[in-house]
């Protein structure tokens, strides 16, 4: 096929990127938008392999075969609660794959066609940096989201200013690679081995409560990455659909971290940890049990469930659902509210929720069910901590000051299933736990929910 | 001139992405940046073209990782943004029902 057929086709592949991105954006259409996106991908590929400079298709089969099985089996396998681990890793090895790509073009570049011009050159050192990042940035991510690593700040003394110093050498390192291409080879490997080890240095001082953020972030990076290496080997598509994740990626970001109040370089150089000592908590913890919860259910019209990632670690979400509807069977109207960062990862929670099949309508914003929780007879707080915390608002010295919150201390009545009284994610103290009208019913959120439901069927 | 057009395109592509992602709502956030992610795997096919073009051993043996990797994260990222979606439904709608 000429280039210019290629090209072509490359087109059309792109607006089906673009259409089927925009039909991601309404639950009605999503699963229709993700076939679009995924046939352009398919065309994309095949077009590529028609092209001319293919010569050889031995190794592609087989490396396509393989990674095709691992991606396919590695879907299939992991279960709703293990998304943000299986996103991050699914990010790094598009990272890696970057990274690849941009290395390969630079034998390309200079086994083949001489010396590269310096443009070429600093978009092979581009791709290769954020593939890098992301690659390792990912891989951490992964260890903190599945627990391999401690999910608090991993940062040590002065962290900061070597993380600066690396980049600041990796800057130096791209600078003579680009401006004496003759360096290029020893370099080059200085450059790769500075993006692993700053990818593990960027990421290993972020507590694992800003997690979703960081996720959000990297898959921004992966699409920069991708973008960089269509850069380096003049490929359009790559280009196109590299911009639009990246772009898509920013975004997301800036709306988790506006939903946490906190600006990006907070999140990036900061943990929670950082900050001085919170008021003190004083009161007294009213416990309750499920019959009396059951009692109080009852009775109730208007029901708010506030899931969190405790939710998820007991896999409670299909009780939840049940509870939900035997509430509704009982006359009471119910909803599940959300906040932005709930989980691990943004939107993780309706996941899990539309796992367990509660309808997509049931599930309500933040700001959607604050105008009105004053009228919700009961708010069920299901493993969560920080995202109900009313300290966000009161408290001035707490790290979570001005985070915006699900205000369920405002509700006539809060349950909060909680196994005990340890802090949440953060490590910051909850005066909700406190509050006049909060009952604790403590043990397994899911064993709770499934007693007081087992309350409502006799 | 390469240089412009493609620049061109960069921020083109940049004000779209921007442009389409703003209004999501919060409960597609996940399957949103599964499905990007799965999107930026376009990087297979500068990886199909260094293992394929006969650039030397060295560029080819890259050139196969990367579309080895690069095949998960298209693959993998597709097929779980998919399973994630299908899973969203309406009240009353049947579970068949898609669009």
């Amino acid at each position: 096929m000429s280039p210019e057929i290629i090209g072509g086709i490359y087109i059309v592949t792109a607006a089906m990127f673009i259409y089927g991105l925009k039909r991601l954006g309404s639950p009605a259409t999503a699963v229709g938008g993700n076939l679009i996106s995924s046939v352009a991908m398919l065309i994309a590929v095949i077009v590529t392999m028609l092209s001319q400079q293919i010569v050889d298709y031995r190794w592609i089969a087989v490396a396509a075969v393989l990674g095709s099985i691992v991606g396919a089996v590695a879907a299939r396998r992991v279960a709703m609660t293990g998304m943000p681990e299986m996103v991050a890793l699914f990010n790094g090895s598009g990272g890696i794959a970057s990274l690849l790509v941009g290395w390969a073009a630079l034998y390309t570049a200079n086994g083949e066609f001489g010396i590269s011009s310096p443009f070429t050159l600093a978009t092979i050192v581009l791709s290769i940096l954020i593939g890098g990042i992301t690659f390792t940035g990912s891989l951490v991510a992964w260890a903190k989201l599945a627990e391999k690593l401690g999910s608090g700040s991993g940062a040590f003394a002065g962290q900061r200013y070597v993380t600066l110093l690396l980049l600041a050498i990796t800057i130096v390192c791209s600078v003579m690679i680009v401006a004496s291409p003759a360096w290029t080879s020893p370099l080059i490997y200085v450059v790769i081995g500075l993006s692993l080890a700053l990818g593990v240095f960027a990421v290993i001082p972020i507590g694992g409560a800003d997690m979703p953020v960081v996720i959000s972030l990297l898959n921004s990076y992966s699409g920069l990455a991708a973008c960089a290496a269509g850069f380096a080997i003049n490929n359009t598509i790559l280009i196109v659909a590299g911009a639009l994740v990246g772009a898509a990626g920013i975004i997301l970001t800036n709306i988790m971290c506006r939903a946490m109040n906190r600006s990006l370089t907070n999140v990036l150089f900061s943990g929670f940890a950082t900050s001085g000592p919170a008021t003190k908590v004083e009161g007294e913890v009213k416990p309750i049990t499920p019959d009396d919860a059951y009692l109080i259910l009852e009775a109730a019209s208007s029901v708010v469930m506030v899931p969190g990632y405790g939710m998820a670690v007991a896999q409670a979400q299909h009780v939840v659902r049940e509870l939900g509807e035997l509430l509704e069977a009982n006359g009471a109207e119910v909803a599940y509210a959300i906040h932005p960062v709930a989980g691990r990862m943004p939107g993780h929670m309706n996941v899990l929720l539309a796992e367990a099949n509660v309808p997509y309508d049931q599930l309500v914003e933040m700001d959607d069910i604050n105008r009105r929780i004053e009228t919700v007879d009961v708010a069920i707080v299901i493993g969560a901590n920080d995202v109900v915390n009313p300290a966000a608002r009161e408290d001035t010295n707490s790290p979570i000051y001005g985070m915006p919150i699900i205000n369920v201390d405002h509700a006539r009545t809060v349950f909060v299933l909680k196994r005990s009284m340890a802090s949440g994610f953060s490590g910051v103290e909850n005066p909700l736990f406190f509050g006049q009208n909060t009952r604790m019913l403590f043990g397994d959120a899911k064993a709770s929910l499934a007693a007081v439901i087992a309350e409502f069927k006799s | 001139m390469d240089m412009v057009y493609l620049g061109f395109i960069l921020m083109l592509s940049v004000f779209l992405g921007f442009e389409l992602i703003s209004k999501v709502p919060a409960t597609l956030h996940t399957p949103l940046m599964s499905g990007a992610n799965a999107i930026s795997g376009i990087t297979v096919v500068g990886a199909i073209l260094a293992a394929g073009a006969d650039l030397g051993s060295w560029a080819t043996g890259l050139g196969a990782l990367a579309v080895f990797f690069a095949m998960i994260n298209v693959v993998g990222g597709y097929m779980v943004t998919d399973r994630m979606l299908s899973m969203f439904k309406k009240k009353d709608n049947s579970p068949k029902e898609k669009s």
